[in-house]
């Protein structure tokens, strides 16, 4: 579980983030939605360390991570994998190479039982037979499976998944979306995604977070989100006609 | 305020650079990339300047101190002497610096603006070490060889077009070449060029790794590489030479 308390960021003298107050449950994909500037990256990268917030802290299993040690921080960060938007594989890397780079740096295991590791993500994330191919080879949707590979290498209790939809069609969208649902679960992982993908949100959101103007603006569940009256919320939700067509359906319109 | 700004965030980087390394067979693996990268892959530009470089302070030499009091075999004295102390070591860490140093910076702050640092810290990797240690040891154990053959081949290139153009005979240009010839200015060219090569690859990437934006703030990052080692390789060589020489 990841739990964020009273959390405030500021880039100069510009408040990002004010005051955020969330709990991210183990075993679930939860979701930090909003619209583009919000703040839900900027939330992502406070979380995960790669930004220091002006105040509030940060709860992994009740580790506060930026008081920790150095040390301490990066160990808790061998139980972190992320999938970024651009997946942020490395380009001098093969496919297998970037999948076992975690795996070398860290792991105390025979190479022969990395290279297993490492075929098994693959396999896992539905990539065979591409692992002498470089990122560039590959499509957008095959980057972010191996990018989700690479993510569950080490065997993480945490993973962090920014816009993983992005530049992808619906059907790979969809794809992705099961993917990190199955993984969540079966890893039993606690799970943090940032979209503003809505149909990420109908198929994998199990605890949304959404975030409006730099603060926590609503959180729920799915079934929640469809009928609630918070007017941001909703402004940002139905804002597509097939989500309106949703609400119509569900007799709201 | 600005430039204690950088000098300060330099230090701090080399300190993150400087740390224990996670899998030191991964960074020997790395450094032995990079000697192939920054080192053997200059080789050609190298052995091509010198030579000319080499060429053109002979005729430069023989041009400017034509007189009967003064000893032919000096044109090899003073080529021997050029190249040693200041044109092998100085001029080619010049060059260095554009080549190696635009490619670290290119390198990395296409890395940084692609998020693949991010990645490597969210991982626990420590990412300034990972990615330039490797790049600095490799510049510090192939720069002086580099160095080395850029100073045969220019003393062979003053001697080439010296005896082919019949300014100098063979024999007057070895015996200058050969003449009160002091081994410490070798040691003093390598320190130099250790020291260079540190500064090319610790400036150019602070450079790339500091970068922030996109593909054009990249370019700018290359280019600030190259001008900042520069500047830094030309105090350097004043404050070396200060130390080391008199």
């Amino acid at each position: 579980m990841i739990e964020v308390k009273n959390l405030s960021k500021k880039f100069g003298q510009v408040p990002v983030l004010q005051d955020i107050n969330a709990v991210f449950a183990k075993g679930r994909v939860n979701q930090v939605i909003g619209k583009s500037g919000s703040g839900k990256s900027v939330l992502c990268k406070c979380i995960v360390g790669l930004h220091v917030p002006e105040e509030g802290v940060v709860l992994y299993d009740g580790r506060s991570f930026h008081t920790l040690e150095k040390e301490e921080k990066r160990e808790v960060r061998q139980e972190i994998g992320m999938l970024f938007q651009s997946s942020a594989l490395f380009d001098s890397l093969s496919v297998l190479e970037n999948v076992l780079f975690p795996l070398r740096m860290f792991a105390t295991m025979a190479e022969s039982e990395m290279l297993d590791r490492a075929q098994l993500c693959l396999k896992r994330v539905n990539i065979e037979g591409k692992d002498k191919l470089f990122p560039s080879e590959i499509s957008g949707g095959m980057q972010k499976r191996v990018g989700i590979a690479r993510a569950i290498a080490m065997n993480p209790q945490y993973l962090f998944v920014d816009e993983p939809n992005s530049g992808l069609d619906p059907q790979t969208s969809i794809v992705i979306d099961n993917l990190i649902n199955e993984i969540t679960v079966e890893y039993g992982m606690t799970t943090i995604m940032i979209t503003h993908d809505m149909n990420s949100v109908m198929e994998a959101g199990d605890n949304i977070l959404f975030i409006h103007e730099g603060k926590a603006w609503w959180q729920g569940t799915r079934q929640e989100l469809l009928v609630s009256d918070n007017p941001e919320l909703n402004a940002f939700i139905f804002a597509s006609g097939l989500m309106r067509k949703v609400r119509e359906a569900m007799g709201k319109g | 305020m600005n430039l204690l700004f950088h000098i300060g965030h330099y230090f701090q980087l080399l300190g993150e650079v400087f740390s224990k390394p996670e899998r030191f067979s991964l960074y020997w693996k790395r450094t032995v990339e990079e000697i192939d990268l920054l080192g053997v892959k200059s080789l050609g530009i190298v052995a091509l300047l010198s030579v000319f470089m080499g060429a053109v302070i002979t005729i430069q030499t023989k041009t400017n101190i034509e007189s009967v009091w003064i000893p032919a075999y000096v044109v090899g004295f003073t080529t021997r002497q050029s190249t040693i102390l200041e044109f092998s070591p100085t001029i080619i860490s010049l060059i260095l610096a554009g080549k190696v140093g635009s490619n670290i910076a290119a390198e990395i702050g296409s890395m940084r603006v692609k998020e693949q640092i991010d990645a490597l810290d969210i991982m626990g990797v420590n990412s300034a070490g990972y990615l330039i240690l490797p790049k600095i040891a490799a510049a510090v154990i192939i720069n002086p060889f580099l160095i080395i053959i850029s100073m045969f081949l220019s003393i062979f290139g003053g001697w080439l077009v010296g005896t082919s153009t019949g300014i100098i005979s063979s024999s007057a240009y070895i015996q200058g070449v050969q003449w009160d010839f002091e081994p410490f200015t070798i040691i003093y060219a390598l320190t130099k060029t250790i020291v260079f090569a540190i500064i090319i690859t610790t400036v150019s990437a602070y450079q790339g790794y500091y970068t922030q934006g996109g593909t054009r703030e990249v370019g700018i990052s290359s280019t600030k590489a190259v001008v900042y080692s520069d500047v830094v390789i030309l105090i350097a060589n004043y404050l070396l030479t200060q130390l080391l020489l008199i």
